[in-house]
């Protein structure tokens, strides 16, 4: 493993990563059953060199040079940290040239913004246009979705010799070169912007030092290390905190190799977990879920006795707190990877029934939790001994405090706010010095804004979120505000404000049952206003819909410059309406009656012998 | 294969496989709302339609795609490279 405390930069880091472990594997890319791509070190290496030297010719601007906002708590920016060189932007799939042109970013002194590829062109350009990029590296399919091509010089990583155009080229062509020197940088220098929020309210460009991913890397390899040999299967989008880290550069710096499949069908995860020997991988909860699945289906194959068996042997190791494999579980965990050491878990709740069925059949499921402003983690469960109950202790190097919600003192049930001080801290938001003024403390706290509370052997436990924003199972962050825009213009509703059920009853409300619901004021018929607002809710995304409403009378509290203030509005809520009581509307979508969900319901209870838990959808849908 | 025909194959196909009355599917109807799915679900169902179909449906060609029509048009453009 290379130490990260020596270096000073990621590129510094991968260049040497390519120079000690040549001829081992670094990424292996499937397209379902197919081996699409298989490249050594110095395959990468080549492959980087490519893409580097041209990007080096380019007329970006690598002199550019702006300071970074000094905050008295932020070590970064005490020390001098700068925005150095042009800002490149990265929109694609998982897949291993992710990983290399990323690296000839960094081999280049660039810095990275790294896009979800899954938000709308307009988001993505949106947080194009605010980080400044010059240059925009994608895939086909993902400019097609594009109504006319983004201003902006383009490389495309799937195109054809054919394909080029002005200010589009094509990595295929791109002429085998010598890599260009090391571009100088600095632990403080940024690296990367990485936007945590959407889209539609203030970007938030997470601005994340060298410094801070190579703190991120030591304090991550300390607890889980990877070595040469291990494979490491990259499912979590890229541009994601955790994958960056899990899915890039801690196995690279390791020797390890990080494998892309393609496809997401659990199926083809599944084969590919079994079939290309993975030893680590992060999910997020809902593939968790999807997993178990398919385990469970491959134990109901088998005979009363063993599945019996099985279970005992689960309860059994259970009791004792360990997780062995046994003869009668090894070919059912083979069906899963006989390799696979660790799934780290994160970015959303994971239930802790699942990770302990998972622990006591062999597969530690490793619950981590952090936020993209500290990089990739700041607690994770160390095994010492296994639980599941709660989302780990701090990473070495981190601090984790709970800050009382008003006062001095925290309650007497110890809830507060999460804090989190330490070097993987972000060096503030881009172009947003009141933000971060807002969000990290003067002596270097980070406010989470997540409510928890710290046991006495120092495991967080997380009850809730403060801020608006709850994190759905899929992992996806939901700001009311945002989906508060989905509603506007309604004819006759004068007023409508979006909470998550958790932000107004706390201490109430687990968060997998979380729903997001909207309180409203309008002059509306309740039965007009409820198909008025299931109307617009089908134009969001799953995860952004509203599950219920709440008619108000009164005008929402408001602050001076006409924003609502939601705490008093949320205080309000708790004192008049109960949950699921008098007063709580459920949103029926109009495109079903609601006889067919509950149909669908009655039969997919009996068919899986369960109701659903995926929290989020709970409340509204199948209600009356 | 006419995209009517297309159409109703995968209706039929989503009620068997999610155990509800055919009667209750439109193709206008988004189908993570009438099938009551989340998005690992839904890779299940894609992976139902092609080999119903005998197409390989990639996952970026349905990123954007909600509704049982989205789905039908992606199967025919499919079906005709076939």
């Amino acid at each position: 493993m290379l130490e990260a405390a020596r270096y000073q930069s990621l590129g510094e880091l991968l260049s040497d990563a390519w120079f000690r472990w040549k001829k081992a594997l670094a990424l292996l890319e499937l397209d379902r059953g197919t081996e699409s791509r298989r490249l050594s070190y110095e395959d990468m290496q080549r492959e980087a060199a490519r893409v580097a030297s041209w990007l080096c010719r380019l007329d970006l601007s690598w002199e550019r040079t702006t300071e970074v906002p000094p905050h008295p708590g932020l070590p970064s920016a005490a020390k001098g940290g700068k925005l150095r060189g042009p800002r490149i932007g990265i929109v694609l799939s998982n897949q291993s040239r992710w990983l290399i042109a990323a690296s000839a970013v960094f081999r280049c002194g660039g810095i990275l913004v790294p896009i979800d590829p899954k938000l709308a062109p307009e988001e993505q350009s949106e947080l194009l246009a605010h980080a400044q990029v010059e240059l925009l590296i994608t895939e086909k399919p993902l400019l097609r979705r594009w109504k006319s091509r983004p201003p902006l010089p383009t490389l495309l990583v799937d195109g054809e010799a054919g394909e080029a155009g002005p200010e589009l080229f094509v990595w295929d062509t791109l002429p085998e070169a010598p890599m260009p020197p090391l571009a100088a940088r600095k632990r403080s220098d940024i690296a990367t912007i990485v936007y945590s929020s959407g889209t539609g309210g203030r970007p938030k460009g997470c601005m994340l030092s060298h410094g801070a991913y190579l703190s991120q890397l030591e304090a991550l390899m300390a607890l889980y290390p990877l070595r040469p040999g291990h494979r490491v299967l990259s499912i979590l989008p890229t541009n994601h905190a955790i994958d960056f880290m899990v899915g890039f550069i801690g196995p690279l710096a390791c020797g390890a190799s990080v494998v892309h499949q393609r496809t997401l069908r659990p199926e083809f995860i599944l084969s590919t977990l079994r079939e290309h020997a993975i030893t680590h991988t992060a999910f997020v909860p809902a593939l968790l879920e999807a997993i178990e699945r398919s385990f469970d289906e491959e134990l109901n194959k088998r005979p009363k006795w063993q599945r019996t068996l099985v279970d005992g042997i689960a309860q059994f190791n259970r009791l004792l707190g360990i997780s062995p494999s046994s003869p009668t579980i090894a070919p059912l965990k083979r069906a899963l990877g006989d390799h696979l050491e660790i799934i780290f878990a994160g970015g959303a709740f994971v239930d802790p029934r699942r990770a302990e069925r998972f622990y006591a059949l062999g597969l530690p499921v490793v619950i981590g939790y952090g936020l993209t402003e500290c990089c990739t983690v700041a607690t994770l469960q160390d095994m010492h001994p296994f639980r599941a109950d709660s989302v780990g202790r701090p990473l070495p190097g981190i601090e984790v405090r709970i800050a009382p919600l008003s006062g001095t003192r925290l309650d007497e049930d110890g809830v507060g706010e999460v804090w989190i001080r330490g070097p993987t801290l972000m060096s503030g938001y881009l172009d947003d010095p009141e933000l971060t003024q807002a969000t990290i403390t003067e002596d270097g706290w980070l406010r989470t804004g997540d409510l928890g509370w710290l046991d006495a052997s120092h495991h967080l436990h997380l009850v809730g979120r403060i801020k608006n924003m709850i994190v759905t199972p899929g992992g996806k962050n939901v700001y009311p505000e945002d989906i508060e825009k989905a509603f506007e213009g309604i004819p006759q509703v004068d007023e409508l404000c979006v909470f998550a059920s958790g932000y107004v009853w706390p201490r109430r409300h687990h968060l997998t049952q979380e729903v997001l619901f909207a309180v409203v004021r309008s002059r509306l018929e309740p039965e007009h206003l409820r198909s008025e607002l299931a109307m617009r809710n089908r134009n969001l995304p799953e995860h952004k819909r509203i599950q219920a409403f709440v008619l108000w009378r009164d005008p929402f509290p408001r602050t001076a410059s006409l924003k609502i203030k939601r705490e008093p509005l949320a205080q309000a809520l708790r004192e008049r309406v109960e949950p699921g009581g008098s007063g709580w509307m459920p949103l029926i979508t109009t495109s079903s009656s609601p006889c067919a969900f509950s149909e669908l319901r009655s039969a997919r209870a009996s068919e899986n012998g369960q109701s659903r838990r995926d929290g989020i959808r709970v409340a509204g849908h199948h209600q009356s | 294969m006419k995209h009517e025909a297309i159409t109703e194959r995968l209706l039929e196909l989503a009620a068997r496989r999610f155990g509800c009355s055919r009667e209750l599917l439109r193709p206008e109807q988004d189908f993570f709302e009438a099938l009551d799915i989340d998005s690992v679900e839904a890779m299940r169902l894609l992976s139902a339609l092609e080999s119903e179909f005998g197409v390989e449906i990639p996952d970026y060609e349905v990123q954007d795609v909600r509704t049982f029509a989205g789905l039908a048009e992606v199967i025919s453009r499919r079906v005709k490279h076939a």
